[in-house]
């Protein structure tokens, strides 16, 4: 059906994207570290070497009724619904940043389950619907 | 026959067809607009900013579907020596580059008001900014080399290694952390977003897609009208 030359083209371009594939899937692998944006409560629980000096971001939901502030600072629990850790910050946090909703603190640990922050971001979900909806549906949950 | 039989078709093309699409183009968008911006109602969280949404998300699509288109042409390019193919090729990428510049810029202006800050460098972003150094790259590539064959070769093969970063964006939320959401729509399930979000959405998406179907068939025309003249001044 093709030609030789075609063939030989097909097998070089398959053999050579397999190859790039492979190279790929590595880097990434190795870089994992690097790649993801935040590591989860439990994540942070499992890492057996953590440096508490380094700057890192940890992220997963903001703990129901665990958010407290006052003139300067907030407090709240990062939660992923296995392991907790404790976050501090002093700053203002974005409009969207509420309790049961997603976060991602940059900062410092001072040891496994409390966290200094120093930049706080809203992580939203990828839910979409108007406000009716979402009181329609937080009702029939209840 | 495949070979000679679209080129040639192309030149067929005329300004009516040009000209109907768009008039289609703008009762859509316009339809889409009106629709997006006033009728649809604001996210119960995120409130009016979910707007943008409706221009990042068509437009972040159409970017990464022309340089798949991009990529599969590249392929069909080097392997069969179809000429047209790059030509193809050529006259989506300063399309896609642009729809992935509207993407990014978009998704910044999305991010200060939901994250709280402009830009971050997760696995999503990051690997949309390298999209767009592709499309770059790529289209530098025709810009610079100035033999057709040579710069055939080398675009070509661009638009291959850039095909390995399409599935990295599509699923760079799924495999890593990032502080960009989820996809809401995908093919396995039904669509997280309200309906009366989701019907927008659509319009606008095939709004863009009209535009990008317009400015294609412009472009293609006169590429190949180009290689056709360059063509026969070689023989003289």
């Amino acid at each position: 059906m093709f030609t030789k030359k075609v063939k030989s083209r097909i097998f070089f371009l398959f053999l050579s994207s397999i190859l790039a594939a492979i190279i790929i899937f590595t880097i990434l692998r190795s870089l994992e570290e690097n790649v993801v944006y935040f590591f989860s409560p439990t994540e942070i629980y499992n890492k057996a070497n953590i440096s508490f000096n380094k700057k890192i971001r940890i992220g997963g939901l903001v703990k129901i009724n665990s958010v407290s502030k006052n003139e300067t600072s907030i407090n709240f629990i990062i939660t992923d619904f296995k392991k907790e850790i404790a976050v501090s910050y002093n700053g203002l946090v974005p409009n969207l940043f509420s309790e049961g909703k997603g976060v991602v603190a940059e900062g410092k640990l001072k040891d496994k389950k409390y966290f200094v922050a120093d930049k706080i971001l809203a992580k939203h979900d990828e839910n979409y619907m108007p406000s009716e909806v979402s009181k329609a549906l937080g009702k029939s949950n209840n | 026959m495949f070979k000679n039989f679209f080129p040639n078709k192309i030149l067929s093309l005329t300004n009516t067809t040009i000209n109907s699409l768009v008039v289609l183009l703008i009762i859509v968008v316009t339809i889409g607009l009106i629709y997006s911006l006033l009728i649809s109602p604001p996210d119960y969280i995120q409130g009016d900013s979910v707007r943008i949404m409706y221009v990042h998300v068509p437009s972040s699509f159409i970017a990464l579907g022309c340089f798949g288109f991009m990529g599969i042409a590249s392929i069909c390019n080097l392997i069969f020596k179809i000429k047209f193919m790059s030509l193809l090729a050529k006259s989506l990428a300063p399309i896609g580059c642009i729809f992935t510049l509207i993407s990014i810029v978009t998704g910044s202006f999305w991010g200060k008001p939901t994250w709280g800050i402009w830009w971050v460098w997760d696995a999503r972003l990051t690997s949309m900014i390298i999209l767009l150094i592709f499309y770059i790259a790529y289209i530098l590539t025709w810009k610079i080399v100035d033999s057709f064959e040579k710069a055939n070769k080398i675009s070509s093969i661009i638009g291959i290694i850039g095909l390995f970063n399409i599935p990295v964006i599509k699923y760079s939320v799924d495999w890593w952390n990032t502080l960009h959401q989820p996809s809401s729509i995908t093919l396995t399930s039904a669509p997280t977003i309200h309906y009366t979000m989701l019907v927008p959405l659509v319009i606008m998406f095939f709004g863009m897609l009209i535009y990008t179907l317009i400015i294609f068939l412009m472009r293609y025309k006169t590429e190949v009208m180009k290689f056709k003249i360059d063509k026969k001044k070689n023989y003289k």
